[in-house]
């Protein structure tokens, strides 16, 4: 898994994915930071944290996009899978690497409050909170994206199809606002991210949501081993 | 060493494998043969555990593929027909990656020394910092041979290893892969035949994924079909021709021309059968009629034709189901001449484009 992890991560780096991902999350959460709290001489950061999950909904695809699909396309998957690794280390390998990048760009966060803590008081609580539930949610967005990106050698069919299951899943609670059985109602309710993240961002740091993120993330990522699995017995 | 039994493999309803069975012996080199499409590729893929077999079992030096897949391939090198390169990568960082991949138990500092002797066999020293997709062909196929060959895996398992190399890579790494079959069990395909015949202990002719001929390139190249023997002849070419062509013991002749004065060079076929010794009929016709028998050698069929032979056209519904293979194999009926005559041009092209290639060094 370490191999695999350490190449993707040169991966992200040796092309312009990796910079072009962080440049564009940092230049967004600074923006954001200037229009949501420091213009209003404000150390309140959920303005910040709020239009970063919008961000990294549209941002995760670019991550995950070839994760998968390029080793198809360029046949290394070979390499991957006619060696003595497990099919689960290939695929933890590639998401832990994404998950890294993905947690570079959301720690910027904690600078902005380490370097507002100098001028101001800071809701520790609420901060901690925001960053580990961005991290659980991006887990879970990546986990999707990772597995779209096994079922497609294209990267741009894998993209837009995890941005478009990404934003559903998201959205869900509003898109089935004028349903009225309540059942139904209930369970995309309780599938939004957006309602499952809401907790975090005031510091509450709900087991249960927790967990809805982890099993979201074992169960795409399962999902991804057994994509991988499914081909060879094509 | 290695051991495949009744080995089966469909694509949906198209059957690429069907009941192949051979082993491998430690130490030897198998050549694999066949038309394209023949299943080389699909054979090597389910070896390597890269796809999964329809029915049938391998096992790699004890270890199931499918039940023991960790131990099966750790004691594989494989190289695929398209060599899996990062693009974006060093070659150094490509080949330490794909060492720690195989899970190879070496320090640092011998890893590193382990790497650079892989690149200093296969001549890759120079290109060990550029980035691979910087490379031409030929390197990129080296550097695919040298994954192969990290950890010094006991199998070798090599998908048209010479493609894209230049005619002295080619025997480089044609001597290479001799060398390597001392110590290694290798299987690997190709379709230049002189290759196979110049490096393999062992050939293995595939056609539709039917297993047609298990032999050395030798036998192969003599086996049954090698009843035909060129007799040079003082006398008269018409009443040659006529009286060898009413003989039992002769099936077909065919007259080279004249050569000396009055001597004439004759290709004659004999009619196959262990009791049958056609020379001893042109001797006897010689003396009979009173010609001058100045010369008669064997014309030992070359692999082209022995895998032409083999390959003939097998119509798909001939296919076998399971295990009606031996009868449908021996059946002559099979022949589509019109096939074999364009194969047969193809290998005549390619042979010739090989002797140029060689005779360019």
């Amino acid at each position: 898994m370490l191999a695999i992890f350490k190449r993707e991560i040169g991966s992200y780096f040796n092309s312009a994915i990796g910079y072009a991902y962080l440049a564009v999350f940092y230049f967004f959460s600074g923006l954001y930071l200037f229009l949501t709290s420091l213009a209003y001489n404000s150390s309140n950061l959920s303005g910040v944290f709020g239009s970063l999950i919008t961000i990294s909904m549209f941002l995760v695809p670019i991550l995950t996009m070839k994760l998968m699909s390029e080793d198809r396309k360029q046949k290394t998957d070979q390499a991957l899978l006619t060696s003595p690794t497990k099919l689960s280390s290939i695929v933890l390998g590639k998401f832990f690497s994404a998950l890294f990048i993905y947690t570079l760009g959301i720690l910027i966060t904690l600078v902005y409050a380490i370097t507002l803590s100098f001028y101001a008081p800071m809701e520790w609580t609420v901060i901690i909170g925001n960053i580990l539930g961005m991290i659980l949610l991006g887990g879970a967005l990546i986990s999707i994206g990772l597995f779209v990106s096994s079922n497609t050698e294209s990267q741009v069919i894998s993209a837009v199809i995890s941005f478009a299951i990404m934003m559903f899943l998201f959205f869900a609670d509003g898109f089935f606002q004028n349903i009225t059985n309540p059942t139904i109602k209930e369970f995309f309710i309780q599938m939004s991210f957006f309602t499952r993240f809401q907790d975090f961002t005031i510091g509450i740091i709900d087991i249960s949501n927790v967990i809805f993120f982890i099993s979201f993330i074992v169960v795409f990522n399962f999902l991804t081993v057994r994509t991988l699995e499914k081909r060879r017995w094509r | 060493m290695i051991e495949v039994k009744n080995l089966c493999k469909n694509y949906g309803k198209k059957k690429a494998l069907s009941d192949l069975t051979f082993s491998v012996k430690k130490g030897e080199i198998l050549g694999f043969l066949g038309p394209n499409g023949a299943g080389k590729s699909t054979t090597m893929n389910i070896l390597t555990g890269y796809i999964s077999t329809t029915t049938g079992s391998v096992k790699i030096d004890g270890f199931d593929i499918l039940n023991n897949p960790i131990e099966a391939k750790r004691k594989m090198g494989y190289l695929p027909e398209h060599p899996p390169l990062y693009p974006d990568m060093t070659v150094a960082k490509y080949l330490s990656f794909m060492f720690d991949l195989k899970k190879v138990s070496l320090k640092e500092e011998k890893k590193q020394n382990h790497i650079k002797n892989i690149c200093n066999l296969l001549k890759l020293e120079d290109v060990y910092k550029r980035i691979i997709k910087n490379l031409s062909k030929g390197y990129k196929q080296r550097v695919g041979l040298a994954q192969a060959l990290l950890g010094h895996p006991e199998v070798l398992i090599l998908d048209e290893p010479t493609v894209g190399l230049d005619p002295k890579q080619i025997i480089e790494i044609r001597n290479l892969i001799k060398g390597l079959g001392e110590k290694h069990t290798v299987i690997l395909s190709s379709h230049i035949l002189s290759e196979v015949q110049a490096i393999c202990d062992r050939v293995i002719v595939l056609n539709k994924g039917v297993l047609v001929a298990d032999d050395t390139a030798f036998n192969l190249s003599k086996g049954e079909f090698c009843v035909k023997y060129t007799a040079r002849i003082q006398g008269d070419e018409t009443q040659i021709l006529d009286i060898f062509k009413e003989s039992s013991f002769i099936k077909d002749i065919s007259s080279l021309g004249e050569k000396e004065k009055g001597v004439y060079d004759f290709i004659v076929e004999g009619q196959a059968g262990e009791d049958i010794d056609v020379r001893k009929a042109i001797f006897n016709l010689s003396v009979e009629n009173k010609w001058v028998l100045l010369g008669i050698h064997t014309n030992q069929m070359s692999l082209e034709e022995a895998f032409l032979n083999l390959t003939k056209d097998v119509k798909e519904t001939d296919i076998p189901k399971d295990d009606d293979l031996e009868v449908l194999l021996d059946q002559d009926s099979l022949v589509n001449k019109d096939d074999e005559s364009d194969l047969k041009e193809d290998l005549t092209t390619d042979k010739i484009e090989e002797e140029k290639d060689v005779s360019d060094i």
